[in-house]
């Protein structure tokens, strides 16, 4: 029983960091006052960069680089048309995921001939699980053990990242002259403009670094939880995210642990495939997936906690006749 | 404090300012001695606010120049002017409402990449700040959690943190209770003692009277006296203010009041920030006759006329009207108003009275799109909506006669005789009028003008909502001054002239004794 | 607030026009980049989706369904509403209709199934609407969200519901059992003959006609009834829907409704026309493709017709492609669905401000 909990809750941690990526990630944009529909899109995007990049070059390194690149040359894109033109961010949203849903199918199809797909990754084309010091030794040790060598050693290192960047962002946001600002022009940007600071300018950094955490999200997808690209392999992760972001209100740290609970949620559905549950008999895994947006709707229609996202957010800064 | 360098701390030469057609600042000329308290007064849309935020930033004059301590500056955004030493104090805050009011008073001046060392620092020079003006605040509380007079003092820290040696407040007063106001004007005297300018811009007589040195009145974007404080009285100035204008004659008989119409009972109306926006509103209005509201606009007439009407709900009180009684617990919307046989010319006409993208044919029947005139079974009658147009357009020379031109590209005469002849024309019994004539060429001016007597003939019971006193004057009966949220005054029209209303509109006869 | 006059074509004809044309310049760089000739390939492409009667055929099957799911968003624009749902909305939708063919088919003539069929789509997928709009409506949870959020339950409900419920028994695919003939929509190539018109045969189904009254409905609806009065004024002005005595909570709702039907409609097209049977995934993107057919036809029902044969030409046609060029995807559509949308939708602004300046400045 003790084991399948481990065995659970570790792959929670695995189903979780890519959530956790694209979550900080649209933190970043909502707070700034940019609504990111095209979390999605850029994860999506991100994947695919990452593992052609590591196919041909043979880097799992140089395909994160590529994945970085692509995704905040979408995000440019997204503030482009909701910062400068004052497009409508859902619209622009959209148009972003749909344009990488069917961009990275053909290309892939021209650059890689597999229907798509991105060739097979091995080796350093892939990140690979690192072993902690004392893994293997504090192993059989009881409980603390298994705990240790199981759930906490033998992740890639990406895995490590999505929680390390938890706290940093949080740092980022509430600790740092930029988070000040950013928070500010996400509630009320007239405030911003008339202490003399420029509300585009610190739209613009928001979302270049809503595009990079996005870029590392999708990396994870395809040469770190998988190995190589598959087509529309984000399934709906970015919506999840977008998600787990509200559940979390915003803040960095309820937004890891909805994040976490989706994770576990999605960890347990599989685990759950066929089992008999005594006295209740077999649950749907569908009724187990659906939670994460059940909860959510619930939480928007104010029957569990009320979500209050940035005032400012999804609307376009003009100046107005004071 | 410091020795001010040159005798005026800030000079302004030739300030003008144009948005599109609207001459909104027109060679403007203005000293403000260093170290001194300068009034700033005039009407709603005198141009008050656009010229304070020229010399803050937010917009580039046409032509002029600005010196501050006889040195020409060049500001071009708020940032430069925050250079200057320039700090202001906008009539809606400019605060993030979940920021604590240090975070708030350090955002734009942060001193360093990390907050810390910033806030601390920040939080030292606030605590002297606050000692010496005596500004009384608590810098860890969260904005939205105070009341709006210590919200404003966050503001005045802000701009005091900030190094302002000149500090603009514009309508400073409006959202403050009598009791904060005064706390607001200790505040600034302090200010004056440590050697600060302070610009205070205001409609309120008493205000600039109590605490200024010197007044400069402005009126239709231009400025038309400068006076040592001392050496001037309310007559005066509200004389300057309101100007003398031309008198419009319209010719009318004695009114023959009938039957109470419409009754108003002890409304009040607090809005959804929960200030207090309407206060125990009473009045009767009669068959017959013209109730004209007069009152420098924001004191309430626009919330008057949206309760009225059914826009928006009041919060206590009740309306009597047609044998109903409208209350909060039972209200009733402006489509069931209009069912009552209440008309409503609403004050803005491209907010309110108009879908600007609709056609002309489609925008006549707004309000009454239900109406069985204008519909059949299923669909719209539209061929009764277009005959219905092209008689009103004819009958009431709207011009160009084109039912199907899109409302937005009516003059604004013409857009308004649309309104007008919608309202009018489904024969109320009440009838609510918002600014008539605003933005309506002369010519159209005495067209609508002799439209609303021939209601009054027709028995009609109208209240009328403006912001030219002369308008007022010339159709009304009775007047009722709105100061406040209140009705602070009524006079028969007969009996009213330009510098009782201004000073009724100023509050000068009840304030004396009764805000302190 | 004056509006110099800029003349009605620009913003109906030239605007769309140059944003297509963006869009097709943007992919044909996509192409070019893989290394083929994009001429060659819009060749293909036309050919494919209008040179034989076969591909006007499935040009306007696919057409069929993004009229619907566009007619859905479009209403939802028209007051102000965003409803991205539309995906799920169909989804649903066909489920009511496969439930209801799956009941009646062995005990009812078609003439009974066809009318039930239609107003099972409908419901279901107004049903599907409701929740959002109302929680819009009445606890002012963001439509947008909301709708997605039902998108992701539409899809878990309908695999359980396929898996554990409906699917055929001892197969393995989720589908249910295929509907007895009485049930199916007839093709239009068969309700075409009797008249003496010959077509070939193809996936063209009755539900185009359905598609043809709906604009004609909704076109009457927007334009020409008090109800469509009142939710263009609230899509336009709220202000001013407030002075008119509308209420905003109840035309909400009842648009969304309204636009869930429509939706749901996609139900009739694909389950009873084409399908015969309930099946997983048959909505296929449409309802976010809805997207790029409402702003690319300016949330109008003529211009949604155009705009969604214009897509449809582009779904068959995309397959002709790739058949002939196998280096390129059909998922090349997609690329420029999404353009359409970025170009015509998000930078709005940029184009259309940009034209009518040009003309406002010529004019003076």
């Amino acid at each position: 029983m003790f084991e399948t909990l481990i065995l659970i809750l570790d792959a929670t941690l695995r189903v979780s960091t890519p959530l956790i990526l694209a979550a900080l990630a649209g933190l970043f944009s909502e707070r700034a006052g940019i609504v990111d529909i095209g979390l999605e899109g850029k994860m999506l995007g991100g994947a695919f960069a990452a593992a052609a990049a590591a196919s041909v070059f043979g880097s799992a390194w140089i395909g994160l680089g590529f994945a970085i690149i692509a995704s905040v040359g979408l995000a440019l894109v997204h503030g482009f048309a909701c910062i400068t033109h004052r497009g409508d961010h859902i619209v622009s949203g959209v148009a972003i995921n749909t344009v990488v849903a069917g961009l990275t199918i053909t290309l892939g199809l021209d650059w890689f001939s597999m229907g798509g797909q991105t060739p097979a990754l091995s080796g350093d084309e892939r990140f690979f699980a690192i072993t902690l010091p004392f893994a293997d030794a504090l192993a059989d040790v009881p409980v603390i053990g298994l705990i240790y060598s199981e759930l906490i050693s033998g992740h890639n290192i990406l895995v490590y990242l999505a929680f390390a960047l938890v706290p940093a962002t949080y740092w980022v946001v509430f600790k740092t002259r930029f988070g000040l600002r950013l928070r500010a022009v996400g509630e009320n940007p007239h405030a911003v403009d008339t202490a003399g600071i420029s509300v585009a300018f610190i739209r613009y950094r928001a979302v270049i670094i809503c595009g990079v955490l996005c870029g590392i999200a999708g990396a994870y997808l395809s040469t770190a939880h998988n190995a190589g690209f598959l087509k529309d392999m984000s399934a709906g992760k970015g919506y999840m995210a977008l998600a787990a972001l509200i559940f979390g209100k915003w803040r960095p740290v309820p937004v890891m642990f909805a994040c976490l609970l989706f994770g576990f949620l999605d960890a347990v559905a599989v685990r759950m495939q066929g089992v008999v549950v005594p006295g209740i008999g077999e649950i749907p895994v569908q009724a187990i997936e659906v939670l994460p947006y059940v909860l959510t709707v619930l939480l928007l229609a104010g029957f569990i906690g009320k979500a209050v996202g940035p005032k400012a957010v999804g609307r376009p800064y003009v100046k107005e006749r004071a | 404090m410091n020795k001010p360098t040159h005798p005026y701390a800030i000079e302004l030469r030739g300030i003008s300012k144009r948005f599109g057609a609207v001459q909104a600042n027109k060679d403007i000329n203005l000293q403000v001695p260093a170290g001194t308290v300068h009034g700033i007064i005039g009407e709603n849309g005198a141009g008050k606010s656009t010229l304070m935020s020229i010399i803050y930033g937010f917009y580039e004059a046409d032509t002029g120049t600005i010196e501050v301590d006889g040195q020409e500056v060049n500001i071009r955004n708020s940032q430069d002017a925050i250079k200057a030493g320039i700090g202001m104090v906008h009539q809606h805050f400019m605060l993030v409402e979940n920021f604590t009011v240090l975070e708030n008073v350090v955002l734009g001046a942060e001193g360093g990449t990390i907050l810390k060392g910033g806030m601390d620092a920040a939080r030292k020079e606030l605590a002297r700040l606050e000692k010496e003006y005596s500004l009384d605040i608590d810098v860890d509380a969260v904005v939205e959690d105070l009341p709006v007079g210590l919200q404003q003092r966050v503001e005045i820290l802000k701009a005091l943190y900030r190094g302002a040696r000149i500090l603009i407040l514009d309508e400073p007063t409006g959202v403050l209770t009598p009791q904060e106001a005064d706390h607001l004007f200790r505040i600034l005297d302090a200010l004056k003692q440590q050697g600060v300018t302070v610009i205070l811009i205001t409609h309120k007589l008493r205000e600039i009277l109590a605490s200024t040195d010197n007044v400069s009145v402005m009126r239709l974007g231009q400025m038309v006296a400068h006076r040592e404080t001392a050496k001037t009285d309310k007559e005066e100035l509200a004389e300057l203010m309101v100007g003398k204008k031309v008198r419009l004659k319209v010719l009318k008989d004695e009114a023959e009041p009938g039957d109470v119409k419409l009754a108003a009972k002890n409304v009040s109306y607090v809005d959804s920030q929960g200030v207090t926006r309407l206060k125990n509103i009473n009045f009767e209005l009669r068959a017959g006759e013209v109730v004209g509201i007069a009152g420098v606009s924001g004191n309430g007439q626009s919330e008057l006329l949206n309760v009225l009407s059914g826009i928006t709900p009041m919060s206590s009180g009740e309306v009597h009207m047609a044998g109903e009684v409208i209350t909060p617990k039972s209200p009733k919307n402006a489509a069931q108003m209009r069912d009552l046989k209440m008309g409503h010319i609403p004050e803005d006409r491209h907010k309110m009275g108009l879908v600007t993208g609709f056609e002309a044919y489609e925008a006549a029947i707004l309000g009454y799109h239900n109406d069985p005139d204008y519909n059949g079974k299923i669909l719209l009658n539209r061929k009764a909506m277009l005959n219905e147009c092209n008689e009103r357009m004819e009958s009431w020379d709207v011009r160009p006669p084109n039912p199907h031109l899109k409302t937005a590209n009516f003059s604004g005469g013409n857009q308004q005789k649309i309104v007008i002849a919608r309202e009018v024309e489904k024969n109320p019994d009440v009838l609510l009028v918002g600014q008539p004539t605003r933005g309506v060429d002369i010519g159209a001016i005495e067209n609508i003008h002799e439209q609303i007597i021939k209601l009054r003939v027709a028995d009609k019971a109208i209240l009328l909502v403006s912001v030219e006193l002369d308008e007022i004057m010339a159709l009304s009966d009775r007047i009722l001054v709105m100061f406040d949220g209140e009705i602070v005054g009524e006079l028969p029209a007969s009996e009213a002239d330009e510098r009782t209303l201004g000073l009724m509109m100023a509050n000068a006869f009840n304030e004396e004794g009764a805000s302190e | 607030m004056k509006q110099a006059s800029v003349p009605v074509w620009v913003n109906v004809g030239l605007i769309p026009l140059i944003n297509i044309l963006l869009a097709f310049a943007v992919s044909g760089l996509v192409i070019l980049a893989i290394g083929e000739n994009p001429i060659e390939a819009a060749g293909y492409l036309i050919y494919g989706a209008f040179g034989y009667e076969e591909g006007i055929g499935y040009t306007l099957y696919y057409a069929t369904n993004l009229i619907f799911t566009g007619l859905a968003v479009s209403i939802a624009f028209k007051a102000g509403l965003f409803n991205i749902g539309g995906e799920g909305q169909a989804y649903i939708g066909g489920l009511g209709v496969g439930l209801l063919c799956l009941w009646l088919d062995s005990s009812m003539p078609f003439i009974v199934i066809l009318p039930l069929a239609v107003i099972a789509s409908a419901v279901f997928g107004a049903a599907w609407a409701y929740i959002p709009a109302y929680l819009q409506a009445r606890r002012g949870s963001h439509i947008v969200i909301t709708t997605i959020m039902f998108n992701f339950i539409a899809s878990s409900l309908m695999v359980y519901l396929l898996v554990n419920w409906l699917k055929e028994e001892g197969r393995m695919a989720a589908n249910s059992r295929t509907f007895a003939e009485n049930a199916w929509m007839p093709y239009m190539h068969e309700i075409l003959s009797p008249l003496g018109i010959n077509i070939s045969d193809s996936p063209l189904n009755g539900a185009f006609i359905l598609a043809l009254i709906c604009c004609a409905f909704i076109w009457g609806l927007i334009w020409h009834t008090r109800w469509g009065y009142q939710l263009r004024t609230l899509g336009t002005n709220a202000t001013a829907a407030q002075y008119a005595g509308i209420d905003n909570a109840k035309v909400t709702i009842w648009v969304m409704l309204i636009s869930g039907g429509l939706a749901g409609f996609v139900g009739i097209n694909e389950i009873m026309g084409v399908n015969h049977n309930l099946l997983l995934n048959f909505t296929a993107g449409y309802g976010f493709a809805g997207i790029a057919v409402s702003l690319m036809g300016r949330n109008h029902p003529i211009g949604i017709i155009l705009s969604a044969t214009l897509f449809g030409a582009l779904y068959q046609g995309g397959a002709e492609l790739a058949f002939e060029m196998p280096t390129i995807t059909p998922e090349i559509v997609v690329v420029i669905q999404g353009l359409v949308i970025l170009f015509s939708g998000a930078l709005e602004h940029m184009l259309k401000d940009r034209v009518e300046g040009l003309f406002i400045r010529k004019a003076a």
